[in-house]
C-alpha cells in the first residue's frame, strides 16, 4: 500500500489557506474545522436527546404528575432519544468529529485526501439532523415506533407519527448514510494513502486503528439500513410489502399482503450490531491513548490490541442475531449466534486485559482524561458482563422485555463511550483551542457523571431482575407483580438523572469559559508522544505542519523508555536524538 | 439470512486479509525497528482517488449483497402454497439494454486502451461512445419500466415487482452517477492540452463503468432466473 503518494509530492505544492472567514469557518474543507461543525451539531442534537430521555425520566419517576407528557409522547422520546444517542450523536461524533480532528494529525497529514468531500459530507449530515428535526413538527409529530422502527407498527395506524414523523426519520438516516459514506470514504483513503514517511500501519496510535475499522465497519454495514430504509418507505408510500404482512384493521382488509418483518429485523440489526462496534472501537483505540499517555507508560501488547479490533471488527458481523432471539429463530441458529457473541468477549476482554495492565506500574496522573478513562474500564467491565448473560438465549428470553436490557446497553453503549468522549475532549482541547479546561470544574464534572451514571443504571438491573418490563408508559394499573421498591427505585432513578443531565451543564460552561480564560497550554501540556501534539503551531494551522511534513522513526508509545532523558519520546524524533523539540535543556 | 452471513463472513475476511494482514507482523516497539529504514522508502505510488473509488465500490457491493439477500429472504418467505410472489415475465427489452451496456463497457475499455497507447482521437471517440451507450441503456430501462406497466403487472403488492424496479431503480441511480462523472470527464477532455490531464478520470470512470455491467449482469440473472418465462422452461425441461 503505497502512502508515500502524497507525503512525497506535498513539498511542490503551496499551503493554500482559506482567507475569508466564509471558507475558513463555513465552507471549510479544513479537517480540524470540520470537525469542530460534526462536534457542535452533534452536541446540539445530543443536548436535545438528553432532554427526551428527562422527559421519560419524570413520567416514569413520577407517573401522573406530569400531564403534559402523554403516551404518544413517551414512545416518541423513546423513539428519538435511542436514534439521536446512536446515529446522530455517537456515530457523528466518534467519526465525523473525532475521525476527522484525528487522523491527519496523527497520521502526519495534511489534511483528508478529498477535503471537498469531506466538506460535503458535514453539510449532508447537517440536512440529515434538519430533516429529523424536522419531522418532530410535522403533523402527528415524530415516530414513536421505538428506535429500532420494527413493522408493521412502525407504519401502522395508531402508532404514534406513522405517516409523516417515519418518513422524515427514515429520510434523514438515508441522507445521513450518505453524509457518513462521503465521511468514511475520507477516513479509510487518508489512513491508507496520506500517511506521512515512517507512519507503518504498526506505527499507528490505536485511536486511529479505531477510528479506521469502525469507518470500514459503517461503510459495510449502514448500507443494510439503507436497504431497510428504502424498502420500509416504499411500504408507507407507494404500498408496497416487503416487510408489511397482510393485517386487517376495524375489520377491513389493508393495502399489504404477505411481507416479512423479520427481514426488516434482520436487515435493522446486520446494521445494528457492527452499529455497536462502530461506536466501541473509536472508543477502544482513543482509551488506549489516554491510558497509556497519562499512565506514562507504553501500551500493553499493542500488536495484540490491533488484532484484537480486526478480531472484533469481523466477529461483529455474524452475532446480529442475539438481539432476535425472542422474535423466534431456528434452535441452531439460536445455538450459533449464542456462540458468536460468546466468542467476541474473547478479544474484547484481551483489551480489558490490556489496559489494566497498561496501568501497571505506570507512572499515573489522575488527571481529567485519565479519571474518564479508567471510569470506562469500571463501566464497561459492567455493562460487557451483563451482556455474556444477555447473550445466552436461555437468560436473553426472560429478560429482555425488561429494564436488564436498558440497563445493559446503557452501560455498555451509553455510558461508556460517553465517558471516553468527555476524556477525549479533555484531552484534545487544548491542541484545538491553546488552552487547557479548568480541572476543579473537569473533576466535578466526572465524578457527578460517574457516580451519578452508576446510580441510574445499577439499580435498573434490579428492577430488570424483578421483571419490570420496559417500554411501558406507566405501571400504576394492574400490574400487581411489581413491588413498591420497584417504584421508589424509578423515583430514585429520576431523580439521579435530573442530577446527571444537570451536571453536563457544567461541562458545557467549562467549555465556553476555558475557551476565553483557560490556562495556556503550550504545544503539548500531556507531554504525550503521538504526531498531533508535535505540530508547529497550537492550535494547529491549516495544512498542519507548516512547510514541511514530519518524519515517523517510531511508534506511538514509547514512554518511560529506559535511559531516555524524557519520559516520552515523540514519534518524530530520531533514533540518535531522543529527547523532544522543546525540550533542549534535558539535552545541556 | 444464512446467505447474509455469508456475504458478511466472506467479505469482511478477504478485505482484511488482502489489506492488512501481511503487514501487521511488525515489533513496533522493539529498537531495532525504530532505527530501521523500514517503513521509510515506498517503491509504488497508488492515487488516492483510485483507491477510493475501489473502497466505494465495496460500498457498493455491500448495498447490491444486501438486497439480494432481501430479495431471496423474502421470496421464501411463508409457505409456497399462500406465497404472494407472482412472477412476471421480463421484458425482452432487457436483453437490448443489456447488450447496449456491454457495448458502453467495451467503448470504455477502448478509450482507456487509447489513452495508454497515447491515442487522443480513439481515446475521444471511445469515451464519448461509452457515454452515449450508458444513456442508451438508462432510456432503455426506462422503457422496460413503462413496459410493465403499461401489461398490467405493476401491481406494488406483488413483491416479484416491487424487487424488480427497486433493483434496477437503484442500479440506474448508480450509473446516473457514473454518467455524470462521464460528462465531466468528457468536459475536461475537450479541454484539456494533454491526454495526461484525463488519464485517471477515464481510467477510473472505467472501472466504474466495467463493475457496475458485473453488477447488472447478477442482477439481469437473478430477475431472469425467477422469471415466470424461466420458471415454464424449467418445468419444460423437468
Amino acid at each position: 500500500m503505497a502512502y508515500v503518494a502524497i507525503a512525497d509530492s506535498d513539498h511542490e505544492h503551496a499551503l493554500h489557506d482559506p482567507q475569508t472567514f466564509i471558507r475558513k469557518y463555513i465552507w471549510s474543507q479544513d479537517h480540524k474545522v470540520i470537525a469542530l461543525q460534526y462536534a457542535f451539531v452533534a452536541i446540539a442534537i445530543g443536548l436535545v436527546a438528553l432532554g427526551m430521555s428527562v422527559l421519560m425520566r419524570l413520567q416514569l419517576g413520577f407517573p401522573n404528575t406530569f400531564s403534559f407528557i402523554a403516551p404518544q409522547d413517551y414512545y416518541q422520546y423513546i423513539t428519538m432519544h435511542g436514534m439521536i444517542m446512536v446515529i446522530y450523536l455517537l456515530t457523528a461524533l466518534f467519526l465525523g468529529g473525532f475521525g476527522n480532528l484525528l487522523i491527519p494529525l496523527m497520521c502526519g497529514s495534511r489534511d483528508m485526501v478529498f477535503p471537498y468531500m469531506n466538506m460535503l459530507s458535514f453539510w449532508v449530515y447537517l440536512l440529515a439532523v434538519l430533516v429529523l428535526v424536522a419531522g418532530m413538527f410535522v403533523p402527528g409529530g415524530p415516530t414513536g415506533a421505538g428506535w429500532t422502527l420494527y413493522p408493521p407498527q412502525a407504519i401502522s395506524a395508531g402508532t404514534p407519527g406513522a405517516t409523516w414523523g417515519i418518513i422524515c426519520m427514515l429520510a434523514s438516516l438515508a441522507i445521513f448514510i450518505v453524509a457518513f459514506t462521503m465521511g468514511g470514504l475520507n477516513y479509510i483513503t487518508t489512513v491508507l494513502q496520506a500517511r506521512c514517511r515512517g507512519m507503518t500501519l504498526m506505527r499507528m496510535p490505536l485511536s486511529v486503528w479505531g477510528i479506521f475499522c469502525a469507518s470500514i465497519l459503517g461503510l459495510l454495514a449502514f448500507p443494510a439500513l439503507f436497504v431497510s430504509a428504502i424498502m420500509m418507505t416504499l411500504d408507507s408510500v407507494v404500498g408496497t410489502s416487503f416487510f408489511m404482512p397482510a393485517v386487517a384493521s376495524m375489520g377491513e382488509p389493508g393495502k399489504h399482503v404477505g411481507g416479512s418483518p423479520l427481514l426488516f429485523q434482520h436487515l435493522f440489526w446486520f446494521f445494528g450490531h457492527p452499529e455497536v462496534y462502530i461506536v466501541a472501537l473509536p472508543a477502544f483505540g482513543i482509551v488506549s491513548d489516554l491510558l497509556s499517555t497519562h499512565a506514562r507508560h507504553n501500551i500493553f501488547g499493542y500488536r495484540m490490541m490491533v488484532w484484537a479490533i480486526l478480531a472484533i471488527a469481523c466477529l461483529s458481523f455474524v452475532v446480529w442475531a442475539h438481539h432476535m432471539y425472542v422474535s423466534g429463530m431456528n434452535p441452531y441458529f439460536g445455538f450459533f449466534f449464542a456462540t458468536t457473541t460468546l466468542i467476541i468477549a474473547v478479544p474484547t476482554a484481551i483489551k480489558v486485559y490490556n489496559w489494566v495492565l497498561t496501568l501497571w506500574r505506570g507512572d499515573i496522573h489522575l488527571t481529567v482524561p485519565m479519571l474518564f478513562a479508567i471510569g470506562f474500564i469500571f463501566t464497561f467491565i459492567n455493562g460487557g458482563l451483563t451482556g455474556l448473560f444477555l447473550g445466552n438465549v436461555t437468560v436473553d428470553v426472560p429478560l429482555s422485555g425488561t429494564y436488564f436490557v436498558v440497563a445493559h446497553f446503557h452501560m455498555v453503549m451509553g455510558v461508556s463511550p460517553i465517558l471516553v468522549i468527555f476524556g477525549a475532549i479533555y484531552h484534545w482541547y487544548p491542541k484545538i483551542t491553546g488552552r487547557m479546561l479548568n480541572e476543579t470544574l473537569g473533576k466535578i464534572h466526572f465524578w457527578a457523571t460517574f457516580i451519578g451514571t452508576y446510580s441510574i443504571y445499577l439499580p435498573m438491573h434490579y428492577l430488570g431482575i424483578l421483571g419490570v418490563p420496559r417500554r411501558y408508559y406507566g405501571y400504576s394499573n394492574g400490574i400487581e407483580f411489581i413491588p413498591p421498591s420497584a417504584h421508589t427505585a424509578n423515583e430514585w432513578i429520576t431523580i439521579s438523572a435530573l442530577f446527571v443531565a444537570s451536571v453536563q451543564m457544567v461541562f458545557l460552561f467549562n467549555l465556553a469559559w476555558s475557551y476565553f480564560k483557560g490556562k495556556p497550554a503550550g504545544s503539548n501540556p500531556w507531554r504525550a508522544t503521538t504526531l498531533e501534539w508535535q505540530t508547529p503551531d497550537t492550535p494547529a494551522k491549516h495544512g498542519n505542519w507548516g512547510p514541511k511534513l514530519p518524519v515517523v522513526y517510531r511508534w506511538a508509545y514509547d514512554y518511560s523508555v529506559p535511559g531516555a532523558p524524557e519520559d516520552f519520546i515523540p514519534q518524530n524524533v530520531p533514533p540518535d536524538d531522543r529527547i523532544p523539540a522543546g525540550h533542549e535543556a534535558a539535552k545541556a | 439470512m444464512s446467505l447474509t452471513f455469508a456475504y458478511g463472513a466472506l467479505l469482511t475476511g478477504v478485505i482484511v486479509w488482502l489489506l492488512l494482514v501481511s503487514r501487521l507482523r511488525a515489533r513496533p516497539w522493539e529498537a531495532s525497528v525504530a532505527t530501521a529504514s523500514s517503513g521509510m522508502t515506498f517503491p509504488e505510488t497508488v492515487a488516492p482517488a483510485k483507491v477510493g473509488l475501489w473502497v466505494f465500490l465495496a460500498v457498493i457491493t455491500s448495498l447490491f449483497g444486501l438486497f439480494i439477500s432481501a430479495y431471496h429472504m423474502r421470496m421464501g418467505h411463508g409457505p409456497q402454497t399462500v406465497s404472494d410472489w407472482r412472477p412476471f415475465p421480463e421484458p425482452l427489452i432487457l436483453w437490448i439494454n443489456t447488450a447496449v451496456l456491454i457495448l458502453s463497457s467495451v467503448a470504455m475499455q477502448w478509450a482507456k486502451v487509447s489513452l495508454a497507447r497515447g491515442d487522443a482521437a480513439h481515446t475521444r471517440t471511445g469515451l464519448l461512445l461509452g457515454g452515449a451507450f450508458a444513456i442508451a441503456f438508462l432510456v432503455g430501462q426506462f422503457l422496460a419500466w413503462r413496459l410493465i406497466k403499461v401489461s398490467g403487472y405493476l401491481v406494488p403488492s406483488n413483491p416479484a415487482v416491487a424487487f424488480f424496479y427497486v433493483l434496477t431503480g437503484v442500479h440506474a441511480l448508480h450509473l446516473l452517477g457514473g454518467v455524470y462523472v462521464w460528462g465531466r470527464t468528457a468536459a475536461r477532455m475537450r479541454k484539456a492540452h494533454e491526454l495526461i490531464d484525463v488519464r485517471l478520470s477515464i481510467e477510473l470512470a472505467t472501472v466504474y463503468f466495467h463493475y457496475l455491467l458485473i453488477v447488472w449482469l447478477v442482477l439481469f440473472a437473478l430477475l431472469l432466473t425467477h422469471s415466470i418465462d424461466s420458471q415454464m422452461i424449467f418445468e419444460r425441461l423437468c
